[in-house]
Protein backbone atom coordinates (compact mmCIF):
# COMPACT_ATOMS: atom_id res chain seq x y z
CA UNK A 1 0.00 0.00 0.00
CA UNK A 2 1.28 3.39 -0.87
CA UNK A 3 1.73 5.57 1.58
CA UNK A 4 1.71 8.22 -0.44
CA UNK A 5 -1.15 8.12 -2.17
CA UNK A 6 -3.81 8.61 0.91
CA UNK A 7 -4.93 12.20 0.09
CA UNK A 8 -5.47 12.99 4.39
CA UNK A 9 -1.93 12.59 4.59
CA UNK A 10 -1.27 14.89 1.62
CA UNK A 11 -3.12 17.47 3.25
CA UNK A 12 -1.72 16.76 7.12
CA UNK A 13 1.21 18.54 6.27
CA UNK A 14 1.12 22.42 6.52
CA UNK A 15 3.39 23.09 3.20
CA UNK A 16 1.18 21.09 1.11
CA UNK A 17 -1.98 22.98 2.44
CA UNK A 18 -0.41 26.38 1.56
CA UNK A 19 0.93 24.84 -2.26
CA UNK A 20 -2.64 24.11 -2.41
CA UNK A 21 -4.07 27.50 -1.66
CA UNK A 22 -1.62 29.14 -3.84
CA UNK A 23 -2.42 27.26 -6.57
CA UNK A 24 -6.05 27.47 -6.34
CA UNK A 25 -6.25 31.06 -7.55
CA UNK A 26 -4.50 30.26 -10.72
CA UNK A 27 -1.82 27.40 -12.70
CA UNK A 28 1.81 27.80 -11.69
CA UNK A 29 4.94 26.44 -12.57
CA UNK A 30 7.07 24.35 -10.14
CA UNK A 31 9.74 27.01 -10.00
CA UNK A 32 6.47 29.84 -9.65
CA UNK A 33 5.41 28.00 -6.66
CA UNK A 34 9.04 27.56 -5.61
CA UNK A 35 9.86 31.13 -5.38
CA UNK A 36 6.63 31.20 -2.80
CA UNK A 37 8.65 28.95 0.04
CA UNK A 38 11.75 29.47 1.70
CA UNK A 39 12.54 25.73 1.71
CA UNK A 40 14.62 24.53 -0.87
CA UNK A 41 13.49 23.58 -4.19
CA UNK A 42 13.85 19.84 -4.40
CA UNK A 43 12.09 19.74 -1.08
CA UNK A 44 9.18 21.56 -2.92
CA UNK A 45 9.18 19.41 -5.66
CA UNK A 46 8.54 16.59 -3.57
CA UNK A 47 5.52 18.08 -2.23
CA UNK A 48 4.38 18.69 -5.81
CA UNK A 49 4.98 15.42 -6.33
CA UNK A 50 2.75 14.24 -3.32
CA UNK A 51 -0.25 16.41 -4.34
CA UNK A 52 0.22 15.17 -7.96
CA UNK A 53 0.10 10.95 -7.14
CA UNK A 54 -2.98 11.61 -4.79
CA UNK A 55 -4.15 13.60 -7.31
CA UNK A 56 -5.12 16.81 -5.45
CA UNK A 57 -2.79 18.52 -8.61
CA UNK A 58 -2.83 17.63 -11.95
CA UNK A 59 0.10 18.98 -14.96
CA UNK A 60 -0.65 20.52 -17.63
CA UNK A 61 2.16 21.13 -20.49
CA UNK A 62 1.94 24.45 -21.93
CA UNK A 63 4.62 24.77 -24.23
CA UNK A 64 8.22 24.13 -22.75
CA UNK A 65 6.47 24.48 -19.05
CA UNK A 66 4.45 22.14 -16.74
CA UNK A 67 1.27 23.98 -15.04
CA UNK A 68 0.24 22.53 -11.93
CA UNK A 69 -3.45 23.36 -11.41
CA UNK A 70 -5.72 21.84 -8.64
CA UNK A 71 -8.23 19.23 -9.37
CA UNK A 72 -11.23 20.44 -8.22
CA UNK A 73 -13.16 17.26 -8.23
CA UNK A 74 -10.54 15.63 -5.83
CA UNK A 75 -10.36 18.33 -3.48
CA UNK A 76 -14.53 17.99 -3.59
CA UNK A 77 -14.09 14.35 -2.59
CA UNK A 78 -11.87 15.11 0.06
CA UNK A 79 -14.15 17.80 1.56
CA UNK A 80 -17.23 15.00 0.86
CA UNK A 81 -15.37 12.56 2.94
CA UNK A 82 -15.29 9.96 0.17
CA UNK A 83 -12.05 9.24 0.45
CA UNK A 84 -11.67 7.31 3.86
CA UNK A 85 -15.09 5.37 2.45
CA UNK A 86 -13.50 4.69 -0.37
CA UNK A 87 -10.06 3.47 1.72
CA UNK A 88 -12.46 1.47 3.70
CA UNK A 89 -14.02 -0.18 1.12
CA UNK A 90 -10.67 -0.74 -0.75
CA UNK A 91 -8.99 -2.20 2.55
CA UNK A 92 -12.22 -4.79 3.03
CA UNK A 93 -12.25 -5.83 -0.38
CA UNK A 94 -8.49 -6.23 -0.76
CA UNK A 95 -8.63 -8.91 2.35
CA UNK A 96 -11.96 -10.48 0.27
CA UNK A 97 -9.50 -11.03 -2.43
CA UNK A 98 -6.84 -12.80 -0.11
CA UNK A 99 -9.66 -14.76 2.31
CA UNK A 100 -10.56 -16.35 -0.92
CA UNK A 101 -7.06 -16.91 -3.19
CA UNK A 102 -6.23 -18.54 0.10
CA UNK A 103 -9.56 -20.86 0.01
CA UNK A 104 -9.38 -21.65 -3.23
CA UNK A 105 -5.32 -23.04 -2.75
CA UNK A 106 -6.53 -25.31 0.27
CA UNK B 1 -2.32 4.23 -10.72
CA UNK B 2 -5.62 3.50 -11.31
CA UNK B 3 -7.96 2.73 -8.13
CA UNK B 4 -8.93 -0.71 -7.74
CA UNK B 5 -12.14 0.31 -5.57
CA UNK B 6 -13.98 3.09 -7.50
CA UNK B 7 -16.92 5.02 -5.26
CA UNK B 8 -19.38 7.62 -7.38
CA UNK B 9 -21.49 9.64 -5.39
CA UNK B 10 -23.02 12.72 -7.81
CA UNK B 11 -24.36 15.70 -5.85
CA UNK B 12 -27.31 15.86 -4.97
CA UNK B 13 -28.48 12.39 -4.71
CA UNK B 14 -29.47 10.10 -2.21
CA UNK B 15 -27.39 7.17 -3.63
CA UNK B 16 -23.70 6.26 -4.36
CA UNK B 17 -21.97 3.32 -6.50
CA UNK B 18 -18.72 1.14 -5.34
CA UNK B 19 -17.52 -0.60 -8.45
CA UNK B 20 -14.31 -3.12 -7.84
CA UNK B 21 -12.63 -5.44 -10.25
CA UNK B 22 -11.74 -8.40 -8.20
CA UNK B 23 -8.56 -11.06 -9.73
CA UNK B 24 -11.11 -14.33 -8.52
CA UNK B 25 -13.69 -16.13 -10.82
CA UNK B 26 -16.85 -14.67 -10.28
CA UNK B 27 -17.86 -17.96 -8.18
CA UNK B 28 -15.12 -17.29 -5.82
CA UNK B 29 -16.07 -13.46 -5.65
CA UNK B 30 -19.70 -14.93 -4.56
CA UNK B 31 -18.79 -17.53 -2.57
CA UNK B 32 -17.23 -15.00 -0.14
CA UNK B 33 -20.45 -13.23 0.02
CA UNK B 34 -22.42 -16.47 0.51
CA UNK B 35 -20.42 -18.48 3.18
CA UNK B 36 -21.07 -17.43 6.88
CA UNK B 37 -17.27 -17.96 7.60
CA UNK B 38 -16.03 -16.29 4.39
CA UNK B 39 -17.83 -12.87 5.24
CA UNK B 40 -16.62 -13.11 8.90
CA UNK B 41 -13.39 -13.39 7.68
CA UNK B 42 -13.34 -10.32 5.32
CA UNK B 43 -15.96 -7.61 6.60
CA UNK B 44 -13.73 -8.37 10.32
CA UNK B 45 -17.54 -9.45 12.03
CA UNK B 46 -19.15 -12.07 13.45
CA UNK B 47 -22.10 -13.09 11.61
CA UNK B 48 -24.90 -14.44 13.52
CA UNK B 49 -27.21 -15.45 11.15
CA UNK B 50 -27.20 -15.29 7.17
CA UNK B 51 -29.96 -16.70 5.63
CA UNK B 52 -29.34 -16.91 1.50
CA UNK B 53 -32.93 -16.47 0.25
CA UNK B 54 -35.53 -14.66 -0.31
CA UNK B 55 -37.17 -12.98 2.67
CA UNK B 56 -34.09 -14.41 4.45
CA UNK B 57 -32.51 -12.05 7.10
CA UNK B 58 -28.56 -11.72 8.25
CA UNK B 59 -26.73 -9.96 11.27
CA UNK B 60 -23.63 -9.05 12.00
CA UNK B 61 -21.74 -7.93 15.58
CA UNK B 62 -18.39 -7.20 16.12
CA UNK B 63 -16.77 -7.05 19.91
CA UNK B 64 -14.26 -5.05 21.42
CA UNK B 65 -13.20 -6.13 24.79
CA UNK B 66 -15.76 -7.84 25.16
CA UNK B 67 -18.28 -5.30 24.62
CA UNK B 68 -20.41 -4.81 21.77
CA UNK B 69 -19.61 -1.67 19.05
CA UNK B 70 -21.17 -2.33 15.85
CA UNK B 71 -24.36 -4.14 15.21
CA UNK B 72 -25.98 -4.32 11.49
CA UNK B 73 -28.62 -6.42 10.27
CA UNK B 74 -30.85 -6.67 6.84
CA UNK B 75 -33.14 -8.42 4.65
CA UNK B 76 -32.88 -10.00 1.73
CA UNK B 77 -34.97 -9.64 -0.98
CA UNK B 78 -33.38 -11.40 -4.38
CA UNK B 79 -30.61 -14.03 -4.00
CA UNK B 80 -29.21 -15.11 -7.27
CA UNK B 81 -25.81 -17.07 -6.99
CA UNK B 82 -22.76 -15.42 -9.62
CA UNK B 83 -25.46 -12.75 -10.81
CA UNK B 84 -26.88 -10.88 -7.67
CA UNK B 85 -28.24 -9.99 -4.37
CA UNK B 86 -30.79 -7.32 -3.74
CA UNK B 87 -30.94 -6.69 0.28
CA UNK B 88 -31.48 -3.79 2.57
CA UNK B 89 -28.80 -3.26 5.56
CA UNK B 90 -28.93 -1.46 8.61
CA UNK B 91 -26.19 -0.26 10.54
CA UNK B 92 -27.82 -0.53 14.66
CA UNK B 93 -27.83 3.26 16.65
CA UNK B 94 -26.54 4.75 13.77
CA UNK B 95 -27.93 7.63 11.98
CA UNK B 96 -27.81 6.56 8.77
CA UNK B 97 -31.02 4.78 8.54
CA UNK B 98 -32.00 1.72 6.66
CA UNK B 99 -30.87 1.77 2.84
CA UNK B 100 -31.30 -0.56 0.12
CA UNK B 101 -28.36 -2.67 -1.76
CA UNK B 102 -28.03 -3.58 -4.89
CA UNK B 103 -24.78 -6.17 -5.48
CA UNK B 104 -24.18 -7.10 -8.93
CA UNK B 105 -21.81 -10.11 -9.71
CA UNK B 106 -20.02 -10.13 -13.10
CA UNK B 107 -17.81 -12.32 -15.03
CA UNK B 108 -15.49 -10.25 -16.77
CA UNK B 109 -13.06 -12.91 -17.83
CA UNK B 110 -12.66 -17.05 -16.74
CA UNK B 111 -10.31 -15.70 -13.91
CA UNK B 112 -11.70 -11.89 -13.01
CA UNK B 113 -15.00 -10.44 -12.11
CA UNK B 114 -16.29 -7.13 -11.49
CA UNK B 115 -18.83 -6.13 -8.18
CA UNK B 116 -20.70 -3.07 -8.28
CA UNK B 117 -23.15 -2.07 -5.12
CA UNK B 118 -25.46 0.75 -5.60
CA UNK B 119 -26.59 1.87 -2.18
CA UNK B 120 -30.14 3.88 -1.83
CA UNK B 121 -30.42 6.19 1.38
CA UNK B 122 -33.78 7.65 2.77
CA UNK B 123 -31.99 10.95 1.85
CA UNK B 124 -28.95 12.77 0.79
CA UNK B 125 -28.66 14.06 4.37
CA UNK B 126 -28.21 9.90 5.43
CA UNK B 127 -25.71 9.03 2.55
CA UNK B 128 -23.54 12.45 4.26
CA UNK B 129 -23.82 10.86 7.69
CA UNK B 130 -22.44 7.25 5.94
CA UNK B 131 -19.27 9.15 4.32
CA UNK B 132 -18.64 10.79 7.54
CA UNK B 133 -18.52 7.30 9.54
CA UNK B 134 -15.46 5.88 8.46
CA UNK B 135 -13.78 8.86 8.70
CA UNK B 136 -14.96 9.31 11.95
CA UNK B 137 -14.10 6.31 13.07
CA UNK B 138 -10.38 6.58 11.83
CA UNK B 139 -10.13 9.69 13.98
CA UNK B 140 -11.26 7.46 16.60
CA UNK B 141 -8.82 4.64 16.17
CA UNK B 142 -5.93 7.42 15.69
CA UNK B 143 -7.37 8.63 19.27
CA UNK B 144 -6.66 5.08 20.93
CA UNK B 145 -3.33 4.08 19.41
CA UNK B 146 -2.40 7.69 21.06
CA UNK B 147 -4.19 6.80 24.30
CA UNK B 148 -2.37 3.18 24.12
CA UNK B 149 0.85 5.22 23.85
CA UNK B 150 0.37 7.27 26.55
CA UNK B 151 -0.62 4.72 28.87
CA UNK B 152 2.59 2.84 27.76
CA UNK B 153 4.44 5.74 28.90
CA UNK B 154 2.69 6.04 32.46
Amino acid sequence: MNIRRDVFQAIADPTRRAVLLLVASQSMTAGAIASNFDTARPTVSKHLQILTECELLKQEQNGREIYYHLNAKKMKEVADFIEPFRKMWDDRFNKLETVMKNYKNK
Amino acid sequence: MEQKTKINAEEGKQELTITREFDLPVELLFKAYEELELVEQWMGTRVLKLENKKHGSYQFETSHNGQVVFQANGTIHEFVPNQKITRTFEIENAPIGVQLEFLEFVKTTDDTSKLSIQIIYKSERHRAEQLKLPFANGLNMAHDKLQEIINKLK
